[in-house]
């Protein structure tokens, strides 16, 4: 048993540092050019985000409509302070501020709000990010109102992007492993159910908005150092529904199903960059038909391992999300 | 004084938009449970209608407004019948998602056809531009025919509700599907015959927005949605009434906060409100709290 958990693990590691080798490789051989490489940080910021709402939303239950909001509290802390500290501490720093930030107000807005089920949290969470913009852009002294802030400087650069990435998702992927998780997918299934059970619902549902908001911050974060320029505009209704989009095209309940469908919806959208008005209209058509086709998403909530390319030599793998 | 009653008559404007496209908002919210966030879309295109018939067809207004609540009225049958109606059974989230891919849908088609930029209404000529003043109180011939219309459009709605055979059926569907169905109602027709009638609001509410406000875009329809959407929450969603008096409510609460110099904050304050009514009165004002059965 011990040898193939071992077997496991640094199959995984050797996955992950493969991974990232690839990527490193294409980067300085120049294959990723520099307009590549901004679809590049764009799929890990929304792998970051949809895998963040996918706790939220997908594994606890609790549907959340504000996720660009946290976003933007984690982009604006972290670009006033790189802002004032342009060093690579400062980056770090702000980073760190801005998740921790993003977290705070998770807790504070979850705490009231999370009382609420279904459709109400829905809207209450977009109002509440709706607030958060609004804020933002009469903030004129910080944060230079609905103009935004300009000439961030820019630190984000793949290896750091792969920190944040993988970090994130080892993160959510471990606390789910952990009893905090099941508690979290028992609510998901039958929140009365669970209380009776002995589980503290409202403790592991803020406990999943506190951690969603948080890595929420850490993509917020890390947009606004690589793309210069954040305004309060950009973190509208509009954002939040492109990641719920992004994690219920990959199945709500899993995480590699996020991942993927970022990867995805980042090389479509690429790839129409061109026509925007045909663009949005082929995603919400695309968007509606997969939900009347396959309203479970891509991958359901099952996940794709490595383990399962060893057993079946096939591309997806059964059971491991839920049991 | 003279300042507080214009403010709450410019509030009456405005809320009886939000009254009239939050109708829609509770009446499908009561009968399938579904936040229909295209409904916001259909208002637009109404006001689009509207913009055609005025400025392209040169109709009057009563002409134009029939026609865009006509038009409103199939492409709402339409979309139930195309989008929603195969996700009946579906889970809420998948209702929810395909709801906001047709409304995204609705506004880059418009902004294809029609582009993205601003259009403004022809200016109102003879008696419908005119305005009448009460000391310095200033009232213009539109927004009587915002009030007048928009209570009548109400009084037709609870008539039709209250009275018709359909209107119970609407009702009783809304009350306990299954059982409805039993009783030998046609559950379909039902459901299509309330998008119907709430897209016939929302396109009302687009063409007096447009005689209103004078420029429409495509993406008009994203606040005043959400805002309607508030207004129905607040006074308990599903419930008819209700949704009357949160458009009053959210429309004339808008036009004080910016009307006493925080205008900026305006959109804000509404949201604070409907978190507030969520934390302390999630049924809304006219609803009645139910628990949850096991």
């Amino acid at each position: 048993m011990r040898g193939i958990l071992n077997k496991q693990l640094t199959q995984r590691i050797i996955f992950m540092l493969l991974a990232y080798a690839i990527v490193q490789l294409l980067v300085s051989t120049n294959i990723i050019n520099a307009y590549l490489q901004a679809t590049l940080v764009t799929i890990c910021i929304n792998i970051i985000l949809a895998v963040s709402l996918n706790l939220i939303t997908g594994f606890t239950g609790q549907f959340s409509l504000g996720h660009a909001g946290f976003m933007s509290i984690g982009a604006y802390t972290c670009a006033l302070i790189t802002m004032r500290v342009p060093t690579i501490a400062g980056f770090l720093a702000g980073v760190l501020m801005g998740a921790v930030m993003a977290a705070l107000v998770g807790f504070l807005v979850g705490l009231p709000t999370l009382r609420l089920r279904g459709d109400y949290l829905a809207i209450a969470t977009l109002g509440m990010s709706e607030i958060i913009r609004i804020v933002f852009i009469n903030l004129d002294s910080i944060t230079n109102g609905a103009a935004g802030l300009n000439d961030i400087p820019r630190f984000v650069n793949w290896p750091w992007l792969y920190v944040f990435v993988a970090g994130t998702i080892l993160l959510i992927r471990n606390l789910l492993k952990s009893s905090h998780g099941r508690a979290c997918i028992a609510i998901r299934e039958d929140e009365i159910a669970a209380e009776a059970m002995g589980i503290n619902t409202t403790k592991y549902k803020v406990l999943a908005f506190i951690i969603g908001a948080f890595c929420a911050g850490i993509a917020g974060a890390l947009y606004s150092s690589y793309f210069y320029y954040i305004k309060p505009d950009l973190f509208g209704f509009l954002k939040s529904v492109d990641i719920l989009v992004i994690v219920v095209l990959g199945g709500l309940g899993s995480i590699s199903g996020s991942v993927l469908a970022a990867v995805l919806l980042a090389v479509v959208s690429t790839y129409f960059q061109s026509f925007p008005e045909i663009r949005m209209i082929l995603y919400a058509l695309i968007l509606v038909i997969i939900m009347i086709f396959r309203p479970q998403g891509l991958l359901g909530s099952k996940e794709i391992s490595i383990s399962m390319f060893n057993r079946m030599g096939k591309l997806f793998a059964f059971g491991k999300g839920e049991k | 004084m003279e300042q507080l009653i214009q403010q709450i008559i410019n509030g009456i404007s405005l809320g009886s938009i939000y009254a009239l496209i939050a109708l829609g908002y509770t009446m499908v919210y009561g009968i399938i449970k579904l936040i229909n966030f295209a409904h916001c879309d259909i208002y637009m295109i109404g006001a689009y209608i509207g913009y055609v018939c005025m400025s392209k067809l040169g109709l009057g207004f009563l002409p134009s407004l029939l026609a865009s609540m006509l038009f409103c009225t199939v492409l709402g049958i339409t979309i139930e019948r195309i989008a929603y109606r195969p996700l009946r059974n579906a889970t809420r989230i998948a209702a929810l998602i395909t709801a906001i891919g047709v409304s995204l849908f609705l506004e880059y088609t418009t902004m294809f056809f029609a582009s993205a930029n601003v259009r403004t209404y022809p200016s109102m000529t003879g008696f419908m531009a005119k305005t009448y003043k009460i000391g310095d109180i200033v009232i213009s011939t539109q927004q009587i025919l915002i009030a007048v219309i928009t209570v009548i459009l109400m009084v037709l709605l609870q008539v039709i509700v209250k009275k018709t055979k359909i209107g119970k059926a609407m009702r009783a569907v809304s009350m306990d599907k299954d059982a409805a169905e039993l009783m030998g109602i046609n559950v379909d027709t039902t459901i299509s015959f309330t998008f119907a009638l709430g897209s016939a609001l929302a396109g009302a509410a687009g063409i007096l927005v447009g005689i209103y406000y004078n420029s429409i875009n495509p993406l008009m329809g994203v606040l005043p949605g959400l805002k309607a959407f508030v207004a129905a929450v607040f006074g308990g969603i599903g419930i008819i009434p209700g949704a009357m008096l949160g458009g009053y409510v959210i429309g004339i609460i808008e036009v004080f906060v910016s009307g006493y110099g925080y205008s900026m904050y305006r959109d804000a304050v509404v949201f604070a409100i409907l978190i507030l009514i969520l934390i302390v009165r999630p049924a809304g004002l006219l609803g009645k709290n139910t628990g949850e059965k096991v």
